[in-house]
């Protein structure tokens, strides 16, 4: 049987996500007395791929096929289905990204399981098999149960604990047995931003809102990200106003994060905003206006000017840091 | 080229969020039922497209109960010409998808939002697709038709990319598709009252999931202010108290 993990590589490489995923799908094992597989597509050096081992995983299957490469979803969730029929798997986890996302509801539709996207934690009873994930973007948590033998799974990120273990992975070559004739996707750019922290993977994420007055004054956000090595991030109205690109915006429309430290400047905190940091560990406000809900969702706050503020803060951990 | 437009029928996003019955069940009472955003954005895009002359028709499709049909109506009078509601109370995703199923196969794109803002499953789109053995591109922010292709921008970690995708495909949209949703004009409005909508019974399909409970979040501790002029302070703290650097 043993639980799969389905990991996407970024260049190569895992991140910090592959290794909760792998975190997680171990706990789950321990409880349900089975072991972890990692499915690995695409071009991964052995010694990145002995690095799962050291979260938990038993076995890694590993596809080395750069026809996966143009992420063609319908050739993905078959590969991983493949994988998972062929380890008897009984759990299949992905992480909640834009590719989990995409694959996982395929691959619960081949295997014939039960799904619940987001889950946040361990399930509280594996029989009945019971999981909790975050609905209504934040505002409350749903218990779920799942009725079919194969459970589908895909981890919020930044739920859930890294675990080491003193795991050794045997690593396999694993012929996916997808064919050319269902690969159907053809990629004709990338682009990618490079030199930033993304905001997805940020630690620390520094996000302002309409209290900046305008697109000219965001030098003293960069230069604070820059020292905490943070994220950047925005409110929707900046975004819609095009004083910072739409990558950066945060809230229920735009991307949804959960770093451990977040810092609000001039943002009023409107509920929508709210659904997309709500996740985040620790949240701190600085606001002109005392009465501005984000001081209700944060744990600390300043009222006051975020042009005087940020600088000082900027200084501040300049000096701690050094 | 025919696009279908999935649409969810979400309450407002200010709604305050209640349960009943023991906390089994989201209490509807007083709430305002809209679009779900991204699908908003998606049935603009494709109203878009229309207009720039490449797409023949647009039809909108819901699985739900009559409660639904004003949300439908709104959606005929953004731009689509016809309506789909498959009469049943939606159980999960699987459900949802397998309805769907026997309505999406007849289109060349089926659009759908990303996740829809209440239950956030992300899941009909591509399950869906997998049920109807369509490809799918997830985390799509562009779509575009040139020479009755389709040519998609997707939004991958850190960046962006252009693709190119045979249809049949199902598209799962975000942010950034659609600049604004559209609001209806009152022309829109008058129109859609005239537009054809469907209702088809469900077919029957098994549920794999169900919900236990909700449970709302813990109440929050009161937030801890600094002075502005005490910027130190409030580094202290996040080192000391948080523990966050």
């Amino acid at each position: 049987m043993s639980i799969l993990v389905y990991t996407e590589n970024w260049d190569g490489k895992f991140k910090k996500l592959s290794f909760e995923l792998v975190s997680y799908a171990k706990a789950l094992a321990n409880e349900l007395s089975t072991t972890v597989t990692v499915l690995s597509i695409g071009k991964v050096a052995d010694e990145e791929l002995k690095k799962l081992g050291n979260y938990g995983a038993s076995k890694i299957l590993n596809v080395a096929d750069a026809r996966f490469d143009s992420l063609d979803n319908k050739a993905l969730a078959l590969a991983v289905a493949n994988a998972a029929k062929s380890e008897g798997s009984k759990a299949v986890v992905f992480a909640h990204n834009n590719l989990g996302k995409a694959i996982a509801p395929r691959v619960s539709v081949k295997l014939k399981g039960g799904m619940v996207t987001g889950v946040t934690a361990l399930p509280e009873n594996v029989d009945p098999f019971v999981v909790k994930k975050k609905v209504f973007t934040g505002k409350a948590f749903a218990n779920i149960q799942i009725h079919a033998d194969i459970k589908i799974l895909t981890l919020a990120q930044n739920s859930f604990e890294l675990i080491e273990t003193d795991n050794k992975a045997v690593i396999e070559s694993f012929d996916a047995g997808v064919s050319d004739d269902v690969f159907s996707t053809t990629v004709n750019e990338t682009n990618k931003v490079t030199g930033k922290v993304l905001l997805t993977d940020a630690e620390i994420v520094v996000s302002g809102g309409r209290g900046f007055k305008g697109p000219e004054n965001w030098g003293i956000l960069e230069e604070l990200a820059d020292v905490l090595g943070a994220g950047m991030a925005c409110s929707r109205p900046v975004s819609d106003e095009g004083w910072r690109g739409h990558e950066e915006h945060v809230g229920q429309t735009g991307k949804i994060i959960a770093p451990n430290l977040y810092f609000a400047f001039g943002i009023s905190g409107a509920i929508q905003h709210l659904g997309g940091v709500n996740s985040s560990k620790i949240i701190v406000a600085v606001n002109k206006d005392a009465e501005a809900p984000i001081f209700e969702a944060a744990d600390y706050g300043i009222v006051g000017d975020l042009f005087k503020v940020i600088p000082q803060l900027t200084e501040e951990i300049k000096t701690i840091k050094s | 080229m025919k696009i279908l437009v999935l649409i969810s029928n979400v309450p407002d996003t200010t709604t305050k969020i209640r349960f009943v019955d023991n906390n089994k069940a989201f209490d509807t009472s007083g709430v305002q039922w809209i679009i779900n955003p991204w699908d908003e954005l998606a049935l603009t895009r494709a109203v878009e497209l229309k207009e720039a002359g490449g797409v023949e028709t647009i039809t909108v499709a819901n699985v739900g109960e009559s409660i639904t049909e004003p949300t439908l109506r709104k959606a005929l009078a953004v731009g689509a010409d016809d309506a789909i509601r498959i009469d049943t109370t939606p159980k999960d995703a699987f459900y949802v998808a397998s309805q769907l199923a026997q309505i999406a196969k007849d289109f060349d794109v089926i659009m759908v939002g990303i996740e829809a803002s209440d239950y956030n499953g992300s899941a009909v789109g591509g399950m869906l697709a997998e049920l109807l053995n369509f490809n799918s591109v997830s985390a799509v922010s562009g779509m575009n038709i040139e020479n009755g292709q389709l040519s998609l921008t997707r939004e991958i970690d850190g960046g962006q990319q252009k693709i190119s995708v045979k249809t049949p495909v199902v598209t799962i949209v975000q942010k950034g598709i659609a600049i604004d949703p559209r609001i209806p004009a009152m022309r829109g409005i008058m129109m859609a009252r005239k537009k054809p909508l469907t209702v088809l019974p469900a077919v029957e399909a098994g549920e794999k999931t169900s919900y236990v409970n909700f449970e709302l979040p813990p109440p929050k501790a009161a937030c801890k202010m600094v002075d502005e002029d005490n910027v130190k302070e409030l580094v202290r703290l996040l080192q000391e108290e948080a523990k966050a650097f």
